[in-house]
């Protein structure tokens, strides 16, 4: 299917909270989705399409749609695939719009890992009957050290250095010191991220995203729609979606799922990564963003870490300015994982609505790219590309 | 600098219908992997139907033997640093495990390595597959 002009994302809202200790999940899901709803020029009674992923409390969408009293939905995906959900949603949103199944689609994200004191050093819950964990929680398996058996990888098949792992959080925080939101907004250098201390060798604590609570909402219409709306219209262009797991045992770290999602994504907009003005990369970790930089073709693989060395992703300076709004690294990583956030910089990107500072000058084409679940051993990966209507 | 292998408690792995011979063997300081019946394939970690074709897949002895990865060394572990790792085993699998009885700094890919079982917590559990360097 065709996506050009089906279907356009006409509310964002990022919420503002960086610690919330006295809002309940649910409220920061329903503060974000009215942000959203202002943002766009519409009311809660418009929406007729909802999508949420596992950071939603309670059985599914169930308990969401019913706290939110949403009474007019048309269409419910509660797709989960960890910080890529987002992402697929917006694409599933899109097509469902292009189907007629919805006008108006609703997707929102919101945690308080923070305030709960939940980050990815600790084991995570599954529950007891997932196939895996008998053969993997045993061994100590958390977020942080699936992410640095990759970063591992890496700089002992390309050579890759801490150094230029480290240019990567230093892009972000030049962003971050434009966010009066984000959550660390000190510029820092390479040597501050060396000199961190080691978290899961070779990732240093400067390698790792921010623990925040927080939300985040986007409101998709059809273009009959979103044409009388006051915004200005920011449309999907291509789509792609891939999940990669251990390949029953023929476990190859060097690529991710970014290299399925990506080129799909690509195909179906008609442009190539050098057509690309700004780019919103996942970035729980700094290898995380690397990994994508390559897999999604910015430059070859192995070659990651000279594409980001000596500041090649500040805007205004490099070749592809990332992550505008401080990223993950920065600024905001709600429910420990983004991917809303993602969309809604490249949304501030392509509407000119960018921090000054940080704004990509003409700015009409733009990347969001999500990797969710674990780099090392299974995750999911999103790609989107988005234009400038 | 050194990091010298200190145990942390592990959490006994809840055994899944289908993986009891894995933990038996297990007991009896056998690591075992599982093959395909219709394709030959080898695969991790132990499934009922093989991930390859679906076929019908038996337990078989695995050497014991294989070659660090990847690895990463928690600094801050529970309560002692430890070092996961994936091993590629001599039958071709890779598996999701932890380096022992070693200076975890001096750990590095590529490092022959064999099986060595450590106890989990609780009565009547099975151990672990954990590798120490050859």
């Amino acid at each position: 299917m065709d996506l050009k002009d089906k279907a356009y994302i006409v509310g964002a809202y990022e919420h503002p909270t960086r610690k919330a200790p006295d809002k309940s999940v649910a409220q920061l899901h329903a503060e974000s989705a009215k942000g959203a709803l202002e943002d766009a020029g519409l009311s809660h009674s418009d929406i007729d399409g909802y999508f949420c992923a596992g950071d939603a409390p309670g059985l599914g969408m169930l308990s969401m749609v019913d706290y939110m009293g949403l009474r007019n939905l048309r269409h419910v995906d509660s797709t989960e695939t960890g910080g890529s959900s987002y992402l697929i949603h917006v694409s599933h949103a899109a097509q469902a719009i292009a189907m007629g199944r919805c006008d108006i689609a609703l997707i929102t994200l919101a945690g308080r890992p923070r305030s709960a004191g939940s980050s990815g050093t600790q084991p995570r819950n599954w529950g007891s009957d997932v196939p895996d964990t008998p053969f993997e929680s045993p061994f100590g398996s958390v977020t942080v050290n699936s992410y640095a058996m990759v970063a591992q990888r890496h700089m002992y098949e390309y050579g890759t250095t801490a150094e230029q792992l480290a240019w990567i959080k230093v892009a972000a925080s030049h962003h971050a010191q434009h966010n009066p939101h984000a959550m660390l907004k000190d510029v820092v250098t390479v040597e501050d991220v060396l000199n961190s201390p080691m978290v899961s060798s070779p990732l240093k604590r400067l390698d790792c995203c921010v623990v925040t609570d927080g939300g985040g909402a986007l409101i998709l219409a059809r273009p009959e729609i979103a044409r009388q709306l006051k915004r200005p219209l920011v449309g999907l262009r291509g789509a792609g979606e891939a999940i990669k797991g251990q390949l029953g045992g023929e476990v190859d770290l060097t690529w991710s799922a970014a290299r399925l999602s990506g080129p799909r994504a690509f195909e179906q907009a008609g442009v190539t990564p050098a057509d690309i003005k700004y780019a919103s990369i996942y970035d729980s970790f700094t290898i995380t963003v690397l990994m994508q930089l390559e897999d999604l073709g910015f430059c070859k693989k192995g070659e990651g870490g000279k594409f980001v060395a000596d500041g090649n992703l500040i805007s205004g300076v490099g070749k592809l300015p990332f992550n505008t709004d401080g990223g993950g690294l920065c600024n905001n990583h709600p429910a420990n994982r983004g991917g809303i956030t993602k969309v809604i910089e490249a949304v501030r990107q392509l509407r000119g609505e960018a921090h000054p500072a940080v704004q990509v000058p003409n700015c009409d084409l733009a990347l969001a790219h999500g990797t969710g679940g674990f780099l090392g051993s299974r995750h999911g990966s999103a790609t989107l590309i988005l234009e400038r209507a | 600098m050194s990091k010298p292998f200190q145990p942390n408690p592990i959490v006994a792995p809840t055994i899944e219908p289908g993986t009891e011979y894995f933990w038996e063997q297990a007991k009896a300081g056998q690591l075992t992997v599982k093959s395909c019946q219709s394709c030959g394939k080898v695969h991790w970690y132990p499934r009922t139907l093989c991930p390859f074709c679906f076929g019908e897949t038996e337990f078989k002895p695995a050497s014991g033997k294989g070659k660090i990865y990847s690895y990463s060394v928690m600094s801050r572990g529970n309560p002692n640093p430890y070092c996961i790792a994936y091993v590629t085993l001599e039958e071709g699998v890779t598996m999701m495990t932890q380096i022992v009885d070693c200076d975890l700094d001096d750990v590095h890919i590529g490092q022959a390595v064999e099986v060595v079982f450590k106890p989990t917590e609780g009565e009547d559990t099975p151990p672990v597959p954990m590798f120490k360097p050859v």
